[in-house]
């Protein structure tokens, strides 16, 4: 067996950062009370925009801000019909994703087959070279490193701040919320607009740095994941990069195991991802005391200040 | 300063208007978007939705929009019991897949045989194949408190893993020189489900549909079932103290949903799609929840819901060529239309005031 | 319900006829394409050969297309609306469009289908494929040569008969030059997903390809090669632009010369129901330009190899070759024949692993 573990590691971190990325917006989102189908739309459309900025201005970075911004403008659409227009949450994310796909098509229709403007990788003055360790962490580029430290940063938003705290309790009982005085719906658009952008990140991550082009529906399904991941790190930021790493590395290990000769059936190792989020979402959740601790109260239901 | 104040009862008036304010307003905004695009709007508007319906070929279109509007509509039907109940199956395009699979299998493993119980004996395992996909995420939310909504989801993916896995290995086509693609059910009489009136695009999928909106219709409003699931969804605890068993509820729904989901799935591999592929399923599953918000989760309206959607679908094509405009310019116009409609759905509960003042 | 029929029925004989009527004036062909034109890759260089057909034939030709058109039900429709519509030949690209085609060809016998990459004719319909084989030879036998590694990264999409042809071919090519060479095959199960084939990509490099050959349509791969510095082979379109460095060569699909001479044929009324198979020599299978890192003397050796597949001095299954489990397939000097090929499902001997089911 030949299987470098080193390079499948450092191969499944670069994997799993578009779906680090976009849970971590999404976790806020839901925080708050909110739930957003509608990743995988603001996903493809962080992909597509930050792809035409990163081209036409040939910097990868303003590519990743203008990805974010794209992301929680579309997102603004989803704030306005859920907190405003009082709009079922479910069926507005999906409007949302489908909204997504086909106008990232649109607007990406001109952009397929160019390659955009690489991004480099961080130079760590040589400590990539240290084996085993250097590959793994030391020889990323700068939206990998970008990605943990987000983590890091929201878990000490929701922890240690007192902003967080009011966004948890919005999440908890927005009712209560609201007679405290706080501005449940303002806070609620300003969550859903962080996870519009981060969403928009972690797309740009795949069409920027990851693939990197631009195809239609390239996201295949990553919004999706990046729901799952929430649940399956019951609300909590480290358990974020448990999911997310856990479900890249699955992905690259069967591909792997293909290119070292292991005759097993394909379209079954391909499922082997979602099962295993299958089970770990059901241990996750069977723990009732647990997982109700976790789960924001409010999530999903709509709030009005009158009712 | 716009304010909305909550009516006492939904306003019957404003459920009828809503679809068409929204339909009006896709039109305009689309129309916008046609000319950014450089087309014509007045044009495309009119091969969206007037072509399919009165053009110059709707003859034909007509039963296209029939034969696109059938597993929309069956699909939406068995979701929208679900989502009355407040239970979330996202997943019915891998029932739908399941189904088709199963179904499918049942037919093929029968090959050749003439008789005219094969038919309804694959319809039975698809609905079958569908029910009992659903019911894994039903049995992991009342054992566990799983979430059904990732579980169903998940599960697509699983569905179209394990088609690829089927349709590559035990369900290929024999005589098909090794491609991924089961054998053909226009080679298999007792099997196909055969336009019933050419030209009409009516198959036996289509028949059964309109039965099923009928049924749902007294279902949901004349049986018991019917209301209890419109109670547990708008009144939970009263449910409860009803009597009605939340686990039996969810069983039930995602159980039908499945079902009709798998159903549809059947009748579409043995009709239009005729073989099992790679490239089978084609989103019905998802698009169906858009009809069944579109339909108000009313049978009726899923039934008008299925049917304009599918026009969209067929004059989506009729653009695609006549104006060359790409296949995304109809997302974005369908993504628009739910958009629209659920933006104006709170007009039914909610009036707009405007200026200051205390409400009398 | 009988008069609908023929009611129906006549209707379309009346605009099939109308179609041919029109012909007088503009001939009008059809394309439906199973992917994006923008996919770089399979319906890219058939919307090529759409474009050549306008370019060739000016204002006597009317040409439309749809893009990404799902097999089945779809393309069904799809197709009839193209012959409601007035089209006099219509281009089908894709395997899954076959009964479709065929279907659609009984409702309107005047109208001229041709299906690429199927097998099942009509009166009105004929098929026509690639011997894309024989561009695998080709880069084969370059990436025999310049593989330092010994292991050929092939990213393969379906198990079907002409991806294993590709392989094999390719294989004993490489194989002629350098009895070391390895290949390591991914099963990707999709023809277009620029994700996953990157990840093949990279996941045959990190197990040792230095050289990527792929039988999907996106540059996905290519791009990654040019990022990991090692080679690889455009497929489909020449992918220069993703691989500057990397790409050494490519298969381009050339459907133009077709596809003009069956729009001249229906303007002259010609046309007959064939099942045509081309490649290197009738200019459906072009060989990209050799890159500048490829020496000069395997450059030479790789044009006399195209030049005698070409002429047909040479045939890519040429034997002795034995299949995977070593029993006899070929003799010496013995050429499999298109029946064989068309319906190939064993690797060849020294090809490792299992074809999948």
């Amino acid at each position: 067996m030949d299987i470098s573990i080193v390079s499948l590691i450092a191969t499944l971190i670069v994997a799993a950062t578009p779906i680090l990325l976009a849970a971590t917006g999404e976790l806020i989102v839901e925080k708050s009370g909110v739930l957003n189908l509608g990743v995988e739309g603001m996903m493809i459309m962080g992909a597509i925009c930050g792809f035409i900025a990163a081209v036409s201005t040939g910097s990868p970075l303003l590519g990743f801000c203008i990805a974010a911004l794209s992301g929680a403008l579309l997102s603004l659409l989803f704030a306005i019909l859920t907190q405003y227009l009082l709009a079922n949450q479910v069926a507005s994310g999906l409007a949302l994703t489908l909204f997504g796909l086909g106008l990232a098509a649109l607007l990406g229709h001109s952009y397929s087959g160019i390659k955009p403007p690489s991004t480099p990788k961080i130079e760590w003055f040589g400590l990539s070279d240290i084996p085993v360790i250097g590959p793994i962490i030391f020889n990323h580029d700068l939206m990998v490193y970008f990605s943990l430290f987000l983590v890091f940063v929201v878990w000490i938003f929701l922890r240690f701040t007192r902003v967080g705290l009011i966004l948890r309790a919005v999440g908890e009982n927005h009712d209560a919320a609201h007679a405290l005085g706080y501005k449940v719906i303002r806070i609620r658009v300003l969550a859903i607009m962080f996870g519009g952008a981060c969403a928009g990140l972690g797309g740009a991550y795949l069409s920027l740095i990851r693939v990197p082009q631009w195809t239609e529906g390239m996201t295949a399904g990553a919004g999706w994941i990046a729901l799952a991941i929430v649940v399956f790190a019951s609300w909590k930021p480290w358990r974020l990069i448990l999911g997310a790493y856990l479900f890249g590395g699955v992905t690259i290990l069967q591909l792997n195991l293909q290119a070292n000769g292991f005759d097993i059936p394909v379209s079954y190792l391909s499922m082997a991802p979602y099962l295993v989020t299958i089970v770990v979402l059901v241990i996750m959740s069977a723990d009732r005391t647990r997982a109700s601790i976790n789960a924001p109260a409010s999530l999903g239901k709509i709030f009005h200040a009158s009712s | 300063m716009i304010r909305l104040e909550p009516r006492p009862d939904p306003s019957n008036i404003m459920i009828g208007l809503t679809p068409i304010f929204a339909v009006i307003a896709t039109m305009i905004f689309g129309g916008m978007l046609f000319v950014f695009l450089g087309k014509n709007p007045v044009d495309a508007i009119r091969m969206i939705f007037w072509d399919p319906v009165f053009g110059e070929h709707a003859f034909y279109y007509r039963g296209q929009i029939l034969v696109k509007a059938a597993p929309l509509i069956m699909i939406a039907l068995g979701l929208s019991f679900g989502f009355r109940a407040g239970i979330w199956n996202i997943g019915a395009e891998g029932q739908f897949i399941m189904g088709a699979v199963i179904g499918g299998a049942t037919g093929l493993a029968l090959y050749p045989l003439d008789s005219f119980l094969v038919f309804p004996l694959m319809i039975v395992m698809g609905s079958i194949g569908g029910l009992l996909w659903a019911l894994i995420p039903a049995y992991l939310k009342i054992k566990f408190n799983a979430n059904e909504i990732l579980v169903s989801l998940m599960l697509v993916y699983v569905a179209f893993n394990f088609l690829i896995g089927m349709v590559t290995g035990p369900l290929r086509n024999p005589d098909g020189f090794n491609f991924p693609e089961s054998r053909s059910f226009q080679d298999f009489p007792s099997a196909h489900n055969p336009e019933l009136w050419a030209g009409t695009g009516i198959h036996w999928g289509v028949l059964i549909t309109l039965g099923m909106v009928i049924f749902a219709y007294i279902a949901i409003t004349r049986h018991i079932f019917g209301f209890n699931v419109r109670l547990a969804g708008q009144a939970p605890r009263a449910a409860k103290f009803a009597g009605v068993d939340p686990n039996k509820m969810i069983a039930i729904c995602l159980g039908i949903s499945g079902a009709l989901a798998g159903m549809a799935g059947l009748f579409e591999l043995t009709g239009p799609a005729g073989k099992l592929t790679t490239t089978f399923p084609v989103g019905y599953g998802f698009t169906a929840i858009i009809v069944a918000f579109l339909g108000r989760l009313h049978p009726i309206g899923i039934l008008f819901a299925g049917l304009l959607l599918a026009i969209t679908y067929v004059g989506g094509d009729i653009i695609q060529s006549q104006l060359s405009l790409p296949k995304a310019s109809i997302q974005v116009f369908q993504g628009m239309l739910l958009f629209f409609l659920l933006a104006v759905d709170i007009l039914v509960n909610f009036k707009i005031r405007i200026g200051k003042g205390i409400s009398k | 319900m009988k008069l609908l029929k023929t009611l129906m029925t006549g209707a379309a004989l009346v605009v099939g006829l109308g179609g041919v009527a029109q012909a007088e004036d503009k001939t009008k062909v059809g394309f439906v394409y199973v992917g994006p034109v923008g996919d770089f890759g399979w319906s890219y260089e058939h919307n090529e050969g759409r474009k050549a057909v306008e370019e060739a034939f000016g204002d006597k030709v009317e040409t439309m297309y749809v893009e990404s058109v799902p097999e089945g039900a779809d393309s069904e429709r799809v197709m009839t609306q193209m012959a409601l519509d007035g089209a006099d030949l219509i281009f089908t690209t894709s395997f899954g469009y076959m009964d479709p085609t065929i279907n659609v060809a009984k409702k309107f016998p005047n109208v001229k289908f041709e299906h690429a990459t199927g097998y099942k004719q009509a009166d009105n319909v004929s098929t026509y494929s690639a011997r894309f084989y024989e561009g695998r030879s080709v880069i084969g036998h370059i990436a025999g040569h310049m593989t330092e590694s010994n292991t050929i990264g092939y990213i393969a999409s379906f198990p079907i008969p002409e991806v294993i042809r590709g392989i094999n071919s390719a294989y004993i090519a490489a194989q002629k030059v350098n009895p070391d060479v390895k290949l390591k095959i991914v099963w990707v199960y999709t023809w277009f997903d620029p994700a996953k084939e990157a990840d093949a990509a990279t996941a045959l490099i990190e197990q040792g390809a230095d050289i990527i050959m792929q039988h999907t349509d996106s540059p996905a791969a290519m791009t990654i090669a040019e990022e990991k510095g090692i080679y690889a082979f455009g497929q489909a379109s020449d992918m220069k632009q993703f691989g500057p460095k990397a790409r050494l060569s490519s298969i381009i699909d050339d459907w133009a010369p077709y596809y003009i001479t069956r729009t001249q044929a229906v303007m002259d009324g010609t046309w007959s129901s064939t099942a045509t198979w081309d490649g290197i020599k009738e200019g459906m299978v072009a060989i990209g330009d050799f890159s500048n890192d490829i020496p000069a003397d395997v450059q030479a050796s790789a044009k006399a190899l195209k030049d005698a597949l070409s002429s047909g001095a040479t045939h890519s299954f040429t034997g002795p070759i034995n299949k995977q489990d070593g029993s006899a397939w070929l003799a010496a000097g013995e050429t499999a024949d298109d029946g064989t090929l068309a319906g190939m499902n064993f690797y060849v001997e020294g090809v490792e692993g299992e074809v999948p089911n």
